[in-house]
């Protein structure tokens, strides 16, 4: 069955409006009749990753595909990459800034996150090119 | 506890509100990713931090109240999005440690 595909912008560096996505995304489920904890998990882990493109990466690009039974979501910059993708997924190791860190972020539990929520997660990372991030929840 | 019964119980002034509804627990932190990795659905969450960030958090993890603690300030912007998502905002004078304290001594 063909997916009901939905595609989103980030913008870097705009703490405010990070969430939109996510948001956006939440609310369209709503309407489909998808609820409870799918869609909390969907919401938080696409949350940490507009959050991480934000921070991170100079913005990016979201595309969520849903299915009958799952929800794909794919996120693309062309930011800086990231060195060492393990450590990166290593809860409390963080690179933000103190002006990050003071809205609240910055806890090094991101990219932690968007594994824990999502039932799949897969990450590909390039210095100097960008980061693909691929998370799959299940309905 | 539902939110009303909590805000009865704390006493805490009520700045956006949602529909009542049963807590599950609570919790307690400003880290924004510490919550969304530790809290959980429903609970009623002590903070410090009110900006629109925390509320896109309290939104999109369902949170069932969020109670701004020590006079800390919601920023306009946060309170506005508050009320569009429907979402419950309290605050008090109460430090995190006093609301928390009380709220768990009620329902332990």
């Amino acid at each position: 069955m063909e997916a009901i595909k939905f595609s989103y912008t980030v913008p870097g560096d705009d703490f405010t409006r990070a969430g939109e996505a996510s948001a956006d995304l939440k609310n369209k489920l709503k309407k489909m009749g998808i609820t409870g904890a799918p869609v909390r998990n969907i919401s938080i882990s696409l949350y940490e990753g507009e959050i991480n493109l934000a921070i991170h990466a100079g913005g990016g690009e979201i595309t969520a595909l849903v299915y009958p039974d799952k929800v794909e979501m794919y996120l693309d910059d062309n930011g800086p990459g990231i060195a060492d993708v393990n450590l990166a997924l290593k809860e409390g190791y963080s690179t933000a800034t103190e002006e990050v860190r003071g809205l609240g972020f910055g806890a090094g539990m991101g990219l932690p996150n968007m594994k824990k929520y999502a039932d799949e997660f897969y990450i590909e990372s390039e210095v100097g090119k960008g980061t693909h991030i691929k998370m799959v929840v299940n309905l | 506890m539902t939110v009303k019964e909590l805000q009865k119980l704390l006493n805490l002034k009520c700045l956006s509100e949602g529909e009542d509804r049963t807590l599950e627990g609570g919790f307690c932190g400003d880290l924004l990713s510490w919550v969304m990795g530790y809290g959980e659905y429903g609970q009623a969450w002590f903070t410090i931090m009110g900006n629109i960030n925390a509320i896109a958090v309290a939104a999109l993890h369902d949170i069932g109240c969020v109670v701004i603690c020590q006079n800390s300030q919601i920023n306009e912007d946060a309170l506005s999005k508050a009320k569009e998502e429907g979402i419950w905002v309290f605050t008090t004078e109460l430090s995190v440690f006093e609301a928390a304290g009380k709220y768990y001594q009620a329902i332990k």
